[in-house]
């Protein structure tokens, strides 16, 4: 007999929501079967199977929420021995707990949450409410225990349905940390009850919470704004177009940005650079990452070695991901990492805004919409196509000047795009 | 505020309720009218099984020959055996007496009833000694257990002489040479069982269909069968319709199935249920709600009364000791603020005839009239290999599963020493085992125990020595 574990799709991933079953109970699987659809941080994963066996039992129904790494998901019989996840479950960062604790105690003071189990901590469950867990589907790790030293029992499961946590049961991680306020907060502070609509947080809600609330409070940021004119690269878009019509390929303002942006990292080394307490990461590689929206969110799709790319080949990776990101079909690594960050609301007609850093990227890019505009040429009113750019740098790796000689060497690029192949 | 804790009745409810709270660091006292232990120490659980040893042992002497032993005509002194059993309900009310002590809980003896007051109600005690007593406490536990119940009517009271309770039953002068038991509870049965050992004849009058009617039916079928091997005569269905006394003896008129019979014998003892002891503490004064005898308790055995509560035989059935010691302990901790405990776990009925029976969560017929589909497992000892090695072949254990879940729902046993396995169902369902546990367990071998594991085994097409 094997247990499927709730597989760690990444080194970041704690829990996920097991969006799909492929297989039902009795089914037979092959290794290499896909049998499940993981939402994870970011993304839906299929889950495939280790070993060949009859699925004996979905212990995680489809649509659960919140499933910790290394939960047991499925059972397998004819299997040898528990597997354990394809990628290795990383721990915790270490400095959270001291933190965390800190301010769960402070939330469990006016709200007495119970306590939240850690991923992989032992489930206490009677044999009985483990089987009745199993046959309506139930995640034991998400329901709180009234028995015996918090022991789960039958009358724990018995009427639970599947997918729906337990209603003493654990916080998410997040709200453990205090990252998001509690619905109770909102009374507090005035909002009547009934008086809007609560979606759930999914996955990449919660992440999203996460990473920014993370990067905003513990990296010392702030913005650098350049006005930049683009009528030049405007124009050497076209022509690329019309050469790369045959090919059916489109390059788009934002595929010239992010191979401006790879080629000012390579002239400008220390931008391209990440923090860390043992020291400063200079990248060998310019990764861009590129926001891009999605339902529900956003995620930011990696031009690996962009600084090696051509704009034909940027092009069509860009497409490629963004399409993927939206159906929500791209795989861990090629929205996990990356050097530095370009976000884009030009299309919207946002003329500056300052991003919130990509943690462990040093910098991120904020692009704003282009528009003719009147500029002084010596002493010449001129028109000219101009466009907003905002770097916010990662003071601990990033400095002012360090900032305005990558945004001087970009803006080059950019107003002179001939440079890019210099 | 004399008292943290005051508990009114110190049988094994009361009393173990007081050791509890000591524990805890309340400030108890505990008010007794008669004797420390109460009717279980004294009259009931204990001296009866003092009584059932001398019973089974002389029952045993009768078949030495099946062990290849001999000796000369068995007898018995029975005023010893009677002395014997007051010998050991004595020692052990002199142990509570001892543990009173130890946990520092000062024992009033004395009538109690209640008061209104504030927290809880005031108690007023009218002392053996003389004097009236008026304490206020915290909280104050009413634990005065039951008796047995009588039917005026149709004569079922005992005189003391002729018709006996379970009390008078236990120390009479000489053994009766005839008796009629009306009741086949586990008391009346276990009256019958030991005075059947001891040569009388005697006859169990049952109104319902089958005697032991709390059991699983197949358990009391083949508990009168086993009865009657030894001798036991049984009117089953049968209604009593008067109990008349002579100088000579009673006379038992009884209809059954329309037909009236009139059962003659020496004596007769009464064990037609029990009646809580709700009168004269004062509880209608202070609102309390009294349903057929007994107080109506919610949670922790609060009765709806500030600081009033009540547990073991006066708040209800099943009327046994444990069933009361474990309100008891429940009831103080969440006096003392300790964490609930809500465990509702099954409570094992024990009835300690020759043969034994013993039975925990439910019978086949609760199990189905609750609709739950059951799997149902049989052993029977004449299959084990230490029950024919001890010549005790008789009985069977039953075990019902959840068919769904593999809750174990109930075990049902009848054979010798089953009083002692229940324990293993028992703990088995409070921790919510499965059949895979059961089955997965390595029970000993040779032991009667066997039997369980065949049993749980049986239930899924599993047993192995059948």
């Amino acid at each position: 007999m094997t247990d499927i574990l709730m597989p760690a799709l990444s080194p970041t991933m704690e829990e996920g929501t097991l969006a799909k079953w492929l297989v039902k109970a009795g089914d037979t699987v092959s290794a290499g079967d896909v049998i499940a659809e993981i939402e994870t941080d970011k993304a839906t994963m299929e889950v495939e199977a280790v070993d060949d066996g009859v699925v004996e039992a979905i212990l995680v129904a489809a649509g659960s929420e919140g499933v910790k790494v290394n939960t047991p998901i499925a059972r397998l019989a004819g299997g040898v021995e528990a597997k354990a996840s394809p990628a290795p479950a990383v721990p915790a960062p270490a400095q959270a707990p001291t933190e965390a604790k800190a301010v769960a105690q402070t939330t469990a003071t006016t709200l007495k949450p119970a306590p939240s189990r850690e991923t992989g901590e032992r489930v206490f469950a009677s044999p009985l409410a483990r089987r009745i867990a199993a046959q309506k589907g139930l995640d034991l790790s998400a329901i709180q225990g009234s028995g015996p030293h918090g022991r789960i029992i039958e009358r724990d499961v018995k009427d639970a349905k599947p997918g729906t946590k337990s209603t003493i049961g654990t916080m998410p991680v997040a709200e453990a940390r205090g990252e998001s306020r509690p619905v109770q907060f909102l009374q507090q502070m005035g909002i009547a009850e009934g008086s809007y609509d609560l979606i759930p947080l999914d996955g990449m809600r919660k992440t999203v919470a996460r990473r920014m609330t993370d990067s905003f409070r513990d990296v010392p940021h702030f913005p650098l704004t350049i006005e930049l004119e683009i009528d030049r690269l405007l124009e050497a878009r076209g022509r690329i177009n019309q050469m790369l019509e045959k090919d059916g390929v489109k390059v788009s303002v934002n595929d010239i940005i992010l191979k401006a942006c790879a080629v000012a990292l390579k002239r400008v080394p220390e931008a391209n650079a990440s923090y860390s307490p043992e020291g400063i990461a200079l990248h060998h590689h310019a990764d861009i990452a590129m926001a891009v929206a999605v339902d529900g969110g956003l995620i930011t799709p990696i031009i690996r070695k962009c600084e090696t790319k051509g704009l034909a080949e940027i092009a069509q990776e860009t497409k490629d991901l963004a399409e993927r990101a939206r159906t929500r079909k791209l795989k861990p690594e090629e929205f996990q990492g990356g050097t530095f960050s370009v976000s884009n609301l030009g299309m919207f007609g946002i003329k500056t805004f300052a991003s919130i850093i990509n943690e462990p990227q040093g910098a991120i890019l904020s692009v704003g919409a282009g528009a003719k505009q009147p500029v002084v040429r010596g002493d010449q009113l001129a028109i000219a196509t101009v466009m907003s750019v905002t770097m916010t740098c990662d003071h601990r790796v990033v400095d002012g000047a360090t900032g305005a000689r990558w945004l001087a060497a970009f803006k080059a690029l950019i107003e002179e795009p001939l440079a890019m192949i210099v | 505020m004399d008292f943290d804790l005051i508990i009114i009745g110190a049988g094994p409810g009361g009393y173990v309720a007081a050791i509890r709270a000591s524990q805890l660091g309340l400030k108890t006292a505990i008010v007794e009218r008669e004797a420390l232990g109460g009717v279980c120490l004294n009259w009931g659980c204990i001296p009866t099984k003092a009584l059932l040893k001398s019973g089974e042992v002389y029952e045993q002497l009768h078949h030495l020959a099946d062990y290849g032993l001999a000796a000369d005509k068995p007898r018995f002194d029975f005023a010893k055996v009677v002395e014997r059993s007051r010998k050991v309900a004595g020692q052990l009310n002199s142990g509570v007496g001892f543990l009173m002590r130890k946990h520092k809980i000062e024992v009033i003896e004395g009538t109690a009833r209640l008061e209104k007051g504030t927290p809880a109600p005031k108690v007023i005690i009218a002392q053996k000694r003389g004097g009236e007593r008026i304490l206020q406490a915290k909280h104050v536990i009413v634990a005065t257990g039951a008796r047995a119940r009588t039917l005026p009517q149709i004569g079922l009271v005992p005189d003391g002489d002729r018709v006996w309770s379970y009390r008078e039953a236990m120390v009479p002068k000489a053994a009766p040479k005839s008796l009629i038991v009306i009741g086949s509870g586990a008391i009346g049965i276990e009256f019958a069982s030991f005075y059947r050992a001891l040569g009388a004849e005697v006859m169990v009058v049952e109104a319902l269909p089958r005697i032991l009617p709390v059991e699983d039916e197949e358990v009391s079928t083949a508990a009168r069968k086993a009865f009657e091997r030894r001798g036991l005569k049984f009117r089953i269905g049968a209604t009593v319709k008067a109990l008349t006394t002579s100088k000579t003896g009673v006379a038992v008129q009884i209809e059954t199935g329309g037909s009236t019979e009139t059962l003659q014998a020496e004596r007769a003892i009464v064990a037609v249920g029990i009646v809580g002891n709700v009168e004269d503490l004062g509880l209608e004064a202070l609102g309390v709600k009294i349903e057929k005898t007994h107080v109506v308790t919610g949670p922790h055995g609060a009765t709806g009364v500030p600081g009033l509560y009540a547990i073991g035989d006066v708040a209800g059935p099943p009327w046994l000791a444990h069933k009361a010691s474990h309100e008891g302990v429940h009831c103080v901790e969440h006096i003392a603020g300790q964490p609930a405990k809500t465990l509702n776990a099954p409570i094992p009925g024990c009835t300690y005839a020759n043969p034994q029976i013993a039975s925990v969560g439910l019978t086949e017929a609760a199990a189905k009239a609750a609709g739950r589909k059951v799997k149902i497992g049989r052993f029977a000892f004449r299959a084990n290999g230490k029950a024919i090695a001890a010549g005790e072949t008789e009985g069977f254990v039953k075990t019902l599963f959840d068919a769904e879940t593999g809750a174990l729902v109930g075990a049902h046993m009848i054979g010798a020493e089953v009083t002692e396995m229940i324990q293993g169902f028992a703990l088995a369902m409070t921790l919510e085992a499965t059949e895979a546990e059961l089955h997965a367990t390595v029970f000993a071998h040779p032991t009667l125990s066997e039997a369980m594991h065949e049993s749980a085994l049986d239930a899924y097409g599993l047993v192995l020595h059948a």
